[in-house]
């Protein structure tokens, strides 16, 4: 292809994109900075405050606490979450498994299943007294933790998001690794190479950029986290307030206050915090695979 | 389609004619809201094609619906069902706000007209001959629905006066009376937890602040007092309500009731197996809980609320929904007209009671023996009718609601409601819940005292 019919089909192709893009995502991004610059109050209307509702979240502890507790959530849960789907991509990978096209849809049904599904569901497993896992505790005398407790709340949370994310991952690092030429793997065996060896020194460098993908969907998921805190304070709402996680907080300040303005405020600088995060990610990536 | 094209075609033309109507009269939207429509403007409304939208939940509405349309044949009337409770309250504002879309009449739950008077949405019904309607429902309905300055904002569609149903088996097999007062009712907590740590006398949901209005409604607190659009007493841990948080968070702190989120999975499974021998609940209830445990059928009784003073019963509300017109309906007449013929009716309203088993805010079914004395074969055939109706009566008067019933509910939940399941100190989250409350009504301009 020619420079110049390049030039010429580009932008057309572009064109259905970015038309979307700018109706769908710019145009509702500038609503909200422009609504996050007012305040409204149910006597005495609409007034223009500047950036006043940026300085009351910065010191904000409900939205504080609720970006900590995401980020802790993300420290913990996400290592687990990956190091899973890459065990699981690597054994069925490596053909161990042999029933591999079974396992591989066994994991990955999961993702498959709605998360507010999912929630619903894994909130009657956690049930205190008529709960699968605490009647089988009752059957065999066992102690069960307390899944809607307060101190094994963000742990339960955690589970269910791993159960619903492990598959999605496995399948992103799955089709990576039969992405590497087997030639490679030829030549190590030929190197003298076992399978660890070459899982460890050919396999897991090839899947560096496919970790880093899962690992940017995992902190803009983590950071996000709203339908499991959401539904789940349904059933325990004095475990979960509504400013457990900043999306809840922002909803909360939304549809329960009232202040559309201030939420679009909590909203933004969320979204600053991912940024931020994400680039922090990548950065630290990058730098190790220049070293 | 040919149907459907020309009916939209014809909405759009009364529409546009009453529109011209009204603007012959050279009067803006205020001031046809203030005079009263003449018999005239009515006959010519209610002969006029219109389509009106009606959001509401009550299963198989359409029954009533169509005596209504069969009556004036000319409007159409399209149900839409936008959920229950507050995802129908938030699709609600949010058509308001985006000041397209929202119904011409709309369900509302008698706790939330002022949150939604407060931003201007609804019609007062005055013009429209609603007034006349005072004298059919029972008073203190009516002063549920009026405003400060004695709008009627609409007309009530059921009730939920507050009661208690019992396990009469339960109560028998451990020897416990019917408690007639909170003293009597905190014994009977003590006795029966005692003879069977397995069994708790009943259980006080965390999330539930309509039942804890109801509670302080029935003990005479007057936690919301406002007079003007803009200014609000609040007094949330008042004395009263400070006898009602000792009262529970000491029973919650001994552990000898529960405190479990209600209307859960876990918590329907307990009603059915028997762990709470009680439902402090209202008089929507027996019906719901015929319906929700069904093998414990023949065993439930229903009561009046224990009383703090037994020489004067009282009780309070819990729930219970009206129907309202939205302001900026295109067609008001017909709009405050459905409204009114639908709870109003003598056949609608029965309907009501008979069909969907909603509780009547109407004297006339309040008093109809084929209604009060129905016996009720869940209840062992106790006419649980006749107890709420006389419950009915004892229902104070003077109960308002505050301008922004979301943010009180969830900051209950959040300060008294997690001292209950935390077994603190219920007395001190009070405290928490005024000044929450308080910051917060400040924060939206209101004057607070």
């Amino acid at each position: 292809m020619t420079n110049r019919r390049r030039g010429a089909a580009g932008p057309l192709f572009v064109a259905p994109f970015l038309v979307l893009f700018g109706l769908l995502f710019l145009a509702p991004l500038g609503y909200a900075a422009y609504l996050s610059l007012f305040q409204h109050k149910l006597i005495g209307g609409t007034v223009f405050v500047g950036l006043d509702n940026y300085v009351k979240a910065v010191a904000d502890p409900l939205f504080l606490h609720g970006v900590l507790r995401v980020a802790t959530f993300f420290v913990i849960q996400v290592p687990v979450m990956l190091l899973l789907a890459l065990l699981f991509a690597l054994a069925l990978d490596s053909g161990l498994t042999r029933l591999a096209r079974v396992v591989r849809l066994g994991i990955f049904v999961p993702y498959a299943v709605p998360s507010v599904v999912a929630t619903l569901m894994w909130g009657f497993l956690y049930g205190p007294d008529y709960g699968p896992f605490a009647q089988l505790g009752r059957i065999f005398d066992l102690p069960v933790p307390r899944f809607l407790s307060d101190s094994w709340m963000l742990g339960s949370i955690a589970n269910i998001v791993t159960w619903e994310f492990v598959g999605y991952n496995m399948i992103i690092l799955y089709a990576a690794l039969r992405t590497i030429p087997r030639e490679l793997y030829e030549a190590a065996a030929v190197d003298g190479a076992g399978a660890w060896r070459i899982a460890w020194s050919v396999k897991l460098p090839a899947l560096k950029p496919a970790l880093l993908l899962t690992l940017l969907f995992s902190v803009i998921g983590s950071f996000q986290l709203f339908n499991e805190p959401k539904l789940l304070h349904d059933l325990v709402p004095t475990v979960i307030d509504t400013a457990y996680t900043a999306n809840f907080y922002a909803y909360t300040l939304a549809f329960t206050g009232q202040q559309v303005n201030y939420a679009a405020t909590v909203s933004f600088l969320l979204g600053l915090v991912i940024v931020i995060v994400s680039y922090a990610v990548m950065l630290t990536a990058n730098r190790r695979r220049e070293s | 389609m040919p149907a459907f094209t020309r009916r939209s075609f014809l909405a759009a033309m009364g529409a546009a004619s009453l529109t011209g109507a009204l603007a012959a009269c050279g009067g803006s939207d205020d001031t046809a809201a203030t005079t009263p429509a003449s018999e005239a403007d009515i006959d010519k409304a209610m002969n006029t094609p219109t389509e009106l939208t009606f959001w509401t939940w009550v299963p198989d509405i359409e029954q009533e619906v169509a005596l209504f349309t069969k009556k004036y044949p000319a409007i159409k009337v399209k149900v839409v069902n936008a959920g229950q409770g507050t995802p129908h309250y938030t699709k609600l504002r949010t058509a308001l706000q985006a000041g397209s879309g929202a119904p011409d009449v709309v369900q509302i739950e008698f706790q939330y007209i002022p949150t939604f008077t407060v931003i201007d949405a609804l019609l007062d019904l005055r013009p429209y001959g609603a007034s006349k309607l005072k004298d059919q429902f029972v008073d203190w309905t009516w002063a549920q629905v009026s405003g400060q300055n004695g709008e009627v904002w609409a007309i009530p569609q059921d009730t939920g006066p507050m009661g208690m149903l019992y396990r009469q088996d339960i109560f028998d097999q451990y020897g416990i009376g019917v408690p007639a007062t909170w003293d009597e009712f905190a014994a009977a907590a003590r006795t029966l937890h005692a003879a069977n740590p397995d069994i708790y006398l009943t259980n006080f949901a965390a999330n539930q602040a309509a039942a804890w209005h109801g509670l302080m409604w029935q003990a005479g607190a007057k936690p919301y007092v406002s007079n003007s659009k803009s200014d609000i007493t609040i007094d949330v841990d008042g004395d009263v309500a400070k006898k009602i948080a000792k009262y529970w968070g000491g029973l919650a702190t001994e552990g000898v009731i529960g405190v479990e989120t209600d209307f859960t999975d876990a918590w329907y499974t307990a009603l059915n197996n028997g762990k709470y021998a009680t439902w402090l609940t209202a008089a929507w209830g027996p019906v719901f809980l015929s319906g929700s445990a069904k093998s414990t059928a023949g065993k439930w009784r229903a009561a009046p609320l224990p009383q703090w003073d037994s020489a004067k019963p009282s009780s309070g509300n819990w729930g219970g929904s009206t129907s309202a017109v939205i302001k900026s309906t295109k067609n008001p007449i017909a709009a405050a007209q459905f409204a009114q013929f639908l709870n109003s009716d003598p056949e609608s309203a029965k309907m009501f009671a008979t069909k969907q088993f909603l509780y009547p805010p109407t004297k006339a079914l309040l008093t109809d023996p084929s209604f009060v004395d129905e016996p009720l074969d869940f209840y062992g055939g106790q006419a649980v009718n006749k107890v709420f109706a006389d419950i009915g009566d004892t229902v104070n008067l003077s109960f308002q609601w505050p301008p922004f019933l979301d943010q009180v509910a969830t900051d209950f939940t959040e300060t008294v409601g997690k001292a209950l399941t935390d077994k603190t100190d219920a007395v001190a989250a009070l405290g928490q819940w005024q000044s929450r409350l308080t910051t917060f009504a400040k924060n939206q301009g209101f004057t607070v005292s």
